[in-house]
C-alpha cells in the first residue's frame, strides 16, 4: 500500500485555441524544469500533460550535485536539501563481503553534496507549485497531444481534452514526453543505440533501519545468487532495492507480492519488518535520436535519449538539457540572440548524451556480463579489488552522473593562456566555493547564472578601474581576497584556487553557469567578443 | 611498438609457473585466474594504448576458432 498521497491537479477546462509562444509537452521532471526555468527568466509557457498528477512511484531518486545546483538557481535547492537524503559514499560488495568504498565528493567547500535522494514525486510536486507561483506557466492537465505538424514558422498541435479536441499553434515546442514520446512518434523519428534484454525489479520498502546513507551495490550476493542488487535510502524511511533478474524472468510473476516479500526478506533477514511501497519491473535501452532540434521542436530528457539507470544519468541528464535550452530559447524570444544559438543545443547536448550513453552502456556490460569471458573478467576485477587498489578503478557498478563538459561547443572562446588543471575550462560548469557577503556565509554559485551573462572578476579594490568596469557588456561579480564592499569575500582562498585565479583574472559565465571564456587579465573588448560568440552572434575569428 | 623480441629472464621458469598456477583448477576458476594475471600485468604496464597493442598482437596470430 503506497504511503504517499498523490496530488490530483484540477482539469480547468480545455486550453484556448490560438497561438502560444512556448508549449511544453509532458509535465514530468524535465518538462516542469524547463517550464520553470523559462518562466523565471520571464517567458510565458503553456504546459500540457495527459495525466493530472505526479510520477507514480519514486522513480528517478538520485539527484546529482549539478541538478541540485540547477534547482538552487530555480529556487528549490533548500527545499530539496531539507527533505532529501544526502550521500557522498558508495560501498561495493562481492559475494558475502564489502570489498571497498568510495567518496564521490572528497573535498569540502561545496554547497551541495554529490547526491541527494528524493522521490521524483516530491520534485515534480514542488516544481508544479513553483511553476504556478511564477504566474507565467499555464498548466493544462488531461491534455493529450494527438497530432503535430512541424514547420519553419511554428508548430500546429491537436490536443485531446475531456471536452474534445483543440487546435493550437506554438512558436516553439519542447517535447518532454518521455521515452515513448508521441511527438517523436508523430514525426517518425527513430532511435539508434542498444536495447538490453536483462530484466530488473525495483522494490521500494518502508522500514525503520539504522544504516548510513550510502549507495550499496552487491555483485552476486548470497541472498541473490548470480545477480546484482542496488540499495538506496530515500526520505520517509523508504528504501529502494533494485534486483537484477536476468533476461528470462517473467516480470508479472516477479511482481507478485509473495515473491517480492521473499526476495526482500532473503536480503534483509527473516525477522526484518518492512512494508512494500512500490514495485516495478523494467528493462532499458541506451539510445538517442539523431538530432534533438527539429526546426521548431526540441526534444529533452527521455524523449531525446535513454540510458540504463546505473549512474543516475537519466533524470540528471534531462535536467541538464532543460538548463541548457532555457536560457538559449529565452535569448531568442527576447531578441538578444538569433536562431543560430538554438542549434548549439544539439552541438552541446548530443555529445553530453553520448557520454551518458557510453557510460551507462559500459556499466551495464559490467553488471550484466554477456558470455563466459566477460563474466570471468568481471569476477576477476571484483576478486582483485579488495586487496589491490588499482582494480577498484575497473569496478563499474555505475559511473555516477557528472556535469557534461561542453569541450567542443562552438559557443566557447578557447583559452589564450595556460591554466592549471582542474580549474574549469571553457565549456565546463562553474565550480562552487564558499564566500562571505555582508558578513554572512554564502556560496559562489548563488551569484552566477540567471538572466544574462556574468563576469567573475578576481582581485581586490584597485585592481579594476571604474572606467573599464563601466564598459563591460555583462554583470561583474567581484571576488576579493579581502573584505570589501560590493565584493564576494573569498575568505578561505578556495575560490581563487579552484579557478586558478590571480588578480585581474576574468571568467565569463553563461546564464546556465557554464564557463564561456576566461582571461588572465581583464580586457572589456575581449569580453564583448566572447559574449557575442557565446550567443552565436559571431563566428570564431582565429 | 611493443616488444616481440626475446626479453624474458627465465622463459622455462615462466612457463612452468603459469602451468603450475592452474593445477587442480576448474575451467571457470582457471579462466578467472588468467584474467586476474592479465589485469595485474596490464596495470604493471599502465599505458592502456600499449595493452591494446598487446591485445591486437595476440589476436593476430591465433588459430581460427
Amino acid at each position: 500500500m503506497p504511503t504517499h498521497a498523490y496530488p490530483r491537479f484540477a482539469y480547468d477546462g480545455p486550453v484556448a485555441p490560438g497561438r502560444y509562444e512556448v508549449a511544453v509537452v509532458g509535465g514530468g521532471l524535465v518538462g516542469l524544469t524547463v517550464a520553470l526555468d523559462l518562466a523565471r527568466r520571464g517567458a510565458r509557457v503553456l504546459l500540457l500533460d495527459e495525466d493530472q498528477t505526479v510520477s507514480q512511484g519514486s522513480r528517478a531518486i538520485c539527484f546529482a550535485k549539478r541538478s541540485l545546483e540547477i534547482y538552487d538557481r530555480l529556487g528549490l535547492g533548500a527545499r530539496i536539501l531539507a527533505k532529501g537524503v544526502m550521500w557522498n559514499r558508495g560501498t561495493v560488495f562481492f559475494q558475502h563481503r564489502a570489498v571497498y568504498s568510495f567518496d564521490l565528493l572528497p573535498e569540502e567547500g561545496h554547497c551541495f553534496p554529490a547526491f541527494v535522494n528524493l522521490q521524483q514525486y516530491y520534485a515534480e510536486e514542488w516544481l508544479t507549485e513553483a511553476c504556478r507561483a511564477t504566474g507565467l506557466v499555464e498548466l493544462r492537465w488531461r491534455h493529450r497531444v494527438s497530432g503535430v505538424q512541424n514547420g519553419a514558422e511554428g508548430v500546429v498541435l491537436t490536443v485531446d481534452t475531456p471536452d474534445g479536441a483543440v487546435r493550437i499553434e506554438a512558436d516553439w515546442l519542447l517535447a518532454c514526453d518521455g521515452a515513448r514520446s508521441l511527438i517523436g512518434e508523430a514525426l517518425g523519428l527513430p532511435f539508434s543505440g542498444q536495447v538490453f534484454r536483462d530484466r530488473f525489479l525495483i522494490v521500494d520498502v518502508v522500514m525503520e533501519r539504522d544504516m548510513p546513507a550510502e549507495r550499496r551495490f552487491w555483485f552476486n550476493p548470497p541472498f541473490h545468487p548470480g545477480g546484482s542488487v542496488l540499495l538506496h535510502r530515500q526520505p520517509d524511511n523508504i528504501w529502494r532495492i533494485d534486483f537484477q533478474l536476468g533476461p528470462d524472468a517473467d516480470p508479472e510473476a516477479e511482481k507478485a507480492p509473495g515473491r517480492v516479500r521473499a526476495r526482500v526478506a532473503a536480503m534483509l533477514g527473516k525477522d526484518a519488518r518492512f512494508e512494500i511501497e512500490w514495485v516495478s519491473a523494467y528493462t532499458f535501452r541506451c539510445r538517442r535520436l539523431a538530432k534533438f532540434r527539429h526546426e521548431r521542436i526540441f526534444f529533452l530528457g527521455d524523449a531525446a535519449h535513454q540510458v540504463s539507470p546505473f549512474g543516475a544519468r537519466g533524470g540528471n541528464g534531462g535536467v541538464q538539457d532543460a538548463d541548457n535550452l532555457g536560457w538559449k530559447l529565452h535569448a531568442v524570444l527576447t531578441g538578444s540572440a538569433g536562431e543560430a544559438l538554438l542549434d548549439s543545443y544539439d552541438a552541446e547536448r548530443i555529445p553530453a548524451s553520448d557520454e551518458n550513453i557510453e557510460a551507462s552502456t559500459r556499466s551495464t556490460e559490467f553488471i550484466t556480463p554477456k558470455g563466459e569471458a566477460a563474466r570471468a573478467y568481471r569476477d576477476a576485477v571484483l576478486e582483485l579489488s579488495e586487496a589491490y587498489p588499482f582494480a577498484r578503478a575497473l569496478v563499474n557498478s555505475g559511473r555516477l552522473s557528472r556535469p557534461a563538459i561542453l569541450t567542443e561547443s562552438p559557443l566557447n572562446t578557447p583559452d589564450d593562456a595556460a591554466w592549471a588543471a582542474p580549474s574549469p575550462a571553457p565549456g565546463s560548469v562553474a565550480i562552487d566555493a564558499p564566500v562571505r557577503i555582508d558578513g554572512r556565509d554564502d556560496w559562489l554559485l548563488r551569484h552566477l547564472g540567471g538572466n544574462g551573462f556574468g563576469l567573475l572578476l578576481f582581485g581586490g579594490a584597485g585592481d579594476f578601474r571604474d572606467a573599464e568596469l563601466a564598459r563591460l557588456p555583462v554583470r561583474p561579480v567581484l571576488v576579493s581576497n579581502t573584505r570589501s564592499d560590493g565584493a564576494l569575500w573569498d575568505y578561505s582562498g578556495v575560490a581563487a584556487a579552484r579557478y586558478d585565479a590571480r588578480p585581474r583574472t576574468a571568467i565569463l559565465l553563461r546564464p546556465d553557469q557554464h564557463v564561456a571564456a576566461r582571461w588572465r587579465c581583464l580586457d572589456p573588448e575581449a569580453v564583448a567578443t566572447a559574449r557575442r560568440r557565446a550567443l552565436a552572434l559571431e563566428a570564431c575569428s582565429e | 611498438m611493443i616488444h616481440t623480441e626475446a626479453r624474458l629472464t627465465d622463459p622455462d621458469g615462466l612457463f612452468e609457473a603459469l602451468i603450475a598456477s592452474h593445477r587442480d583448477l576448474t575451467p571457470e576458476a582457471s579462466r578467472r585466474l588468467d584474467a586476474r594475471i592479465i589485469l595485474l600485468l596490464a596495470n604493471q604496464i599502465g599505458d592502456v594504448s600499449v595493452v591494446r597493442e598487446v591485445i591486437a598482437a595476440a589476436a593476430r596470430v591465433g588459430a581460427p576458432a
